[in-house]
């Protein structure tokens, strides 16, 4: 069972869509407005993106706020928060939210990251003035009980062993996590660090909530059988009630990350780790943070190394020169602070880790030195566009994508003129891209090697708290 | 049952609340969860090519897309005795060189048009997709064509894959979940095919060879024991067309070996030590066949147990109530020659003893007393209220109706089984939880260092786990 998708890394296939690209030249495709986006009274954000082929709709509140908005010291607890929503309001009692949606037929959960947190619900349209009530209501009335947090506590501690602390690789990941961003708290675990985690208390949980937790600060995203007119009727009387909160600012500071000097490496020796195996990480601008053509070169670099097995990486370390099983790579861009190039490989049978990133870098170099083909440019630009096309079947994905993005910042326009601006990008972009940004300076390169001689320092169950006992 | 929130593919590393995974139900058991269009609105028709054969299509031309859902009986059920892995390591074949084109050659192709193409492998069935944007079809067919009928399994593409699946399984054999649900099937299963790991071992999948390959493909890639769907821009005649282009130069009929039937031999617990913070379980035992008048009911018992996300009563006890798990679930399987309800739970190596405690007293206690009136009830809402979230897509219309095909069911199925969900009576479901929820008969595999926990397997297991056929 891999749980999501962090750790980012897999072995076989990334299936990671980076941002829509759509080149209008490349088929006739309807590229026109998908979304209507207006504003309610008190700030709140909504977009709304029709699609009438069922009449089910989806149903999304998105924050603008993430594990990275956390003071330090707490880490974890924007995504504790996040558990502790579906408690109790005054109006529901505890562990109804989601009985209730399953009783209207519909299905709901969260999710956080570290720029946005977000909560969403799929129903039938005609329950969705009830979501917005109920979503609304635990916008500003959430009721924690003391033994209730401690008992969710456990909980995400639980959910930390299986998705960090069971798994070398990821406890990897978030150990290169930690050396890439010197400053930025992106290197600190969306999850939390677990000994963190276990002091987090019902105080730290209500201080985040009622600051962040605001329809200034928030953005609703409905896709589905609906008009816009008919959700601005529904929000209005359910968000549109609830006072802004004027101390949360739209505008986001975060500690940033200096300019790297020295590349970082690492290594986990552990038991548990099958094969050999290496990534490398990259700091790179982000959508937010880049300048003009440069995110969407990012983009379409990466799509042209490190996605899939036409890519350059692929074939030359796994095809070619048979020195890893897998190997690939690809670009981060969605992110307010920051964006992040990474790559992998396993090593074939035997082939000592070295030789294999040797050959990684070769690749790079490779690219940053010649740039990419114009047919190899044509072909990642072409893939993007259907990516947009396939994507238009799916309302989950596009109220998504969406959200995503306004919680970053940006905008439907941004959105919708991307197709266009990943269009522009050159061979001569690319290249220039490649040589500013693969710059090992920048970088943490990690080993994951079986080893029989030590377990990583993977956190050991601690003592059952008392509330833990067989009642 | 349903995956739940992944983040987002732009963004990594998001953390979604809980997550149900499908594991190995993920295509399998989806026609029981069908939903449905109101009838209005999805019009299922059955078409036969001019060279006679068979598919359902739902026309859709609000999306310039086509997607098609095929699966040929057969599986890793039918791999070769002593060569476990033939089926998976095919299912990674089919886009590495097919006809003229080599694997490289193929797969630039492949993305030069955007065409979507993969294979999965149940115990049962070869699962194929595909596709493809409107404005590609012509392109796309001829793609699919040469892929189903002329594999090339060239010796290196061979040879590379099957270093990637030798890869994949060490890397498996170190993942508790994955090593405790392969070892509760061959717990469960022992003797029969369906014990053996559907991947293969890294030294089964070693020896897998070019040979093996072309046999399995033309024992199993025929016309008798193939299923189509196709959902999306498409007509009728131009699917006609499409399915004899693809699949008419097929044999007509499929070598399948017999697979006998089983059911799980119950009551044994066995752990299995791995170095890890966290143990994994995997329990389950037999349920009723799809068309056994009881499914229904089954299935809902499930849904009330463990199926229903934050409704069912494992996660409410394990979870909810004491903070002993992040993940608990159960799911219900029909299989073609096998039934069986399965779950798991993932907890602290000082907690899974109690954990395990808790799940078996809830089984038994809705097997002695069924479930209230209001669970029924709410059970009923959810999934019956639930139906049309499962047809918002093409693709995922196309995986739902073909699982019904495969379960010999007509298209008429999707306007019944609301009714057929309503017409379970309180009565029907304590009958049938009681029938279906023979605790003792639990088989258990825990991976990980469980506190205080050991294996115990009863010296001779005769008796037979799974519910009387009616």
């Amino acid at each position: 069972m891999r749980l999501v998708t962090f750790p980012r890394f897999r072995f076989l296939t990334i299936l990671a869509l980076s941002m829509l690209a759509l080149t209008p030249e490349a088929y006739a495709v309807d590229t026109a407005t998908r979304a209507t986006e207006f504003k309610l009274a008190n700030g709140m954000d909504v977009v709304v993106i029709p699609d009438h082929r069922s009449p089910v709709v989806t149903h999304m509140v998105w924050y603008r706020v993430g594990a990275a908005d956390e003071v330090r010291g707490k880490s974890g607890i924007a995504h504790f928060l996040e558990h502790l929503m579906f408690k109790s309001t005054d109006k529901i009692p505890v562990g109804e939210f989601s009985k209730i949606v399953s009783r209207l037929g519909g299905q709901d959960n969260a999710f956080t990251g570290h720029d946005t947190t977000a909560y969403f619900q799929r129903v039938a349209k005609d329950r969705l003035g009830k979501m917005m009530e109920m979503e609304a209501d635990r916008m500003v009335n959430l009721r924690l009980d003391e033994k209730e947090v401690l008992t969710e506590r456990d909980v995400i501690l639980e959910e930390r062993r299986s998705r960090i602390d069971n798994n070398p690789s990821a406890l990897l990941d978030e150990q290169m996590n930690a050396a890439l961003y010197l400053n930025d708290p992106y290197g600190t675990p969306v999850i939390g660090w677990y000994h963190e985690m276990q002091k987090l208390s019902r105080q730290d949980a209500l201080t985040f909530y009622k600051h962040y937790y605001a329809p200034n600060n928030a953005i609703l995203i409905v896709s589905g059988d609906v008009t816009p007119d008919e959700v601005k009727t529904l929000a209005e009387a359910s968000y549109g009630k609830i006072p802004n909160n004027p101390d949360v600012t739209t505008v986001r500071h975060r500690p940033s990350d200096p300019p790297p000097l020295a590349p970082r490496r690492l290594e986990i020796k552990d038991p548990r780790a099958g094969n050999y195996s290496l990534q490398r990480y990259y700091l790179t601008p982000s959508y937010v943070t880049a300048k003009p053509g440069e995110a969407e070169a990012l983009d379409l670099l990466m799509k042209i190394t490190g996605s899939g097995t036409t890519s350059r990486i692929y074939k030359k370390l796994v095809v070619e020169s048979k020195l890893a099983t897998s190997a690939g790579g690809d670009y981060s861009g969605s992110n307010l602070d920051s964006g992040n190039i990474s790559l992998y490989a396993v090593a074939a049978d035997g082939v000592p880790l070295p030789k294999v990133e040797a050959a990684i870098d070769d690749v790079l170099a490779e690219v940053a030195k010649n740039g990419v083909t114009e047919a190899e440019l044509a072909r990642a630009k072409r893939s993007y566009l259907a990516d947009y096309i396939y994507e238009s079947d799916n309302q989950a994905t596009l109220a998504r994508r969406y959200g995503w993005n306004l919680a970053i910042g940006r905008t439907v326009a941004d959105v919708e003129n991307w197709p266009a601006a990943i269009s522009k990008v050159t061979a001569d972009d690319i290249k220039k891209v490649a040589g500013e940004y693969l710059n090992l300076k920048a970088s943490v390169t990690g080993y994951l090697i079986p080893d029989q001689s030590g377990v990583a320092q993977a956190q050991d169950a601690p003592p059952p708290s008392a509330n833990s006992e067989l009642r | 049952m349903q995956i739940l929130s992944r983040g987002i593919a732009t963004a990594g590393r998001a953390v979604a609340r809980h997550n149900i995974a499908l594991t190995l139900a993920m295509v399998t058991s989806i026609a029981l969860l069908s939903f449905t269009r109101p009838a209005a609105a999805m019009n299922i028709q059955q078409i036969t090519s001019p060279g006679g054969i068979q598919a359902w299509l739902v026309e859709e031309r609000s999306v310039p897309l086509i997607s098609m859902r095929y699966a040929f009986d057969g599986g890793s059920s039918q791999d070769p005795e002593g060569k476990p892995g033939v089926a998976n390591f095919i299912t990674a074949m089919m886009d590495e060189g097919a006809g003229d084109l080599t694997s490289e050659e193929y797969q630039e192709r492949v993305e030069d048009i955007s065409m979507r193409m993969s294979y999965d492998d149940t115990k049962d069935s070869l699962y194929g997709s595909f596709e493809t944007l409107s404005a590609n079809r012509d392109k796309a067919v001829e793609l699919l064509k040469l892929s189903v009928q002329k594999p090339r399994f060239d010796d290196d593409a061979v040879q590379r894959i099957r270093q990637q699946l030798v890869a994949n399984i060490i890397y498996s054999d170190k993942d508790p979940t994955k090593v405790a649900m392969r070892e509760w099937y061959a717990q469960a299963f022992a003797g029969h095919p369906y014990a053996r790991p559907s991947s293969g071992t890294a030294e089964t999948v070693s020896k897998i060879n070019r040979d093996d390959l072309i046999a399995y493909h033309k024992r199993i890639f025929a016309r008798d024991n193939l299923k189509i769907v196709a959902v999306g821009d498409i007509t009728p005649a131009e699917l006609g067309k499409l399915i004899d282009d693809v699949f008419g130069n097929l044999p007509a009929k499929a070598e399948l070996m017999p697979v006998a039937k089983t059911e799980p031999t119950g009551g044994s617990q066995r752990v299995i030590e791995m170095g890890v913070p966290q143990s994994v379980a995997i329990f389950g035992l037999g349920a009723m066949p799809r068309k056994d008048p009881d499914f229904m009911a089954a299935f809902i018992i499930n849904h009330i147990l463990g199926g229903g996300g934050f409704s069912a009563k494992l996660m409410e006890e394990v979870r909810e109530k004491r903070g002993l798990a992040y993940s608990v679930y159960s799911y219900v399987q029909p299989d073609k020659i096998t039934s069986i309800l399965v779950g798991s739970v993932a907890t602290k190596n000082a907690s899974m003893s109690e954990s395990l405690d808790i799940i078996r007293n809830e089984m038994k206690k809705m097997a002695e007393n069924g479930p209230t009136e209001a669970d029924l009830d709410a059970a009923k809402s959810y999934l019956t209220g639930s139906y049309a979230l499962r047809f918002d897509t093409n693709s995922k219309i196309a995986s739902q109706l073909l699982g019904l095909m495969q379960e010999g069911f007509g298209p008429d199925y999707v306007e019944n089984r609301n009714k057929m969900i309503d017409a379970v009576t309180l009565a029907d479901a304590k009958r049938v939880a009681a029938r279906l929820l023979k605790s003792n008969d639990l088989i258990v595999t825990v991976v990980g260092k469980p506190d205080g926990m050991k294996s115990e397997i009863p010296a001779a297991q005769s008796r037979v786990a799974a519910p009387t056929r009616g």
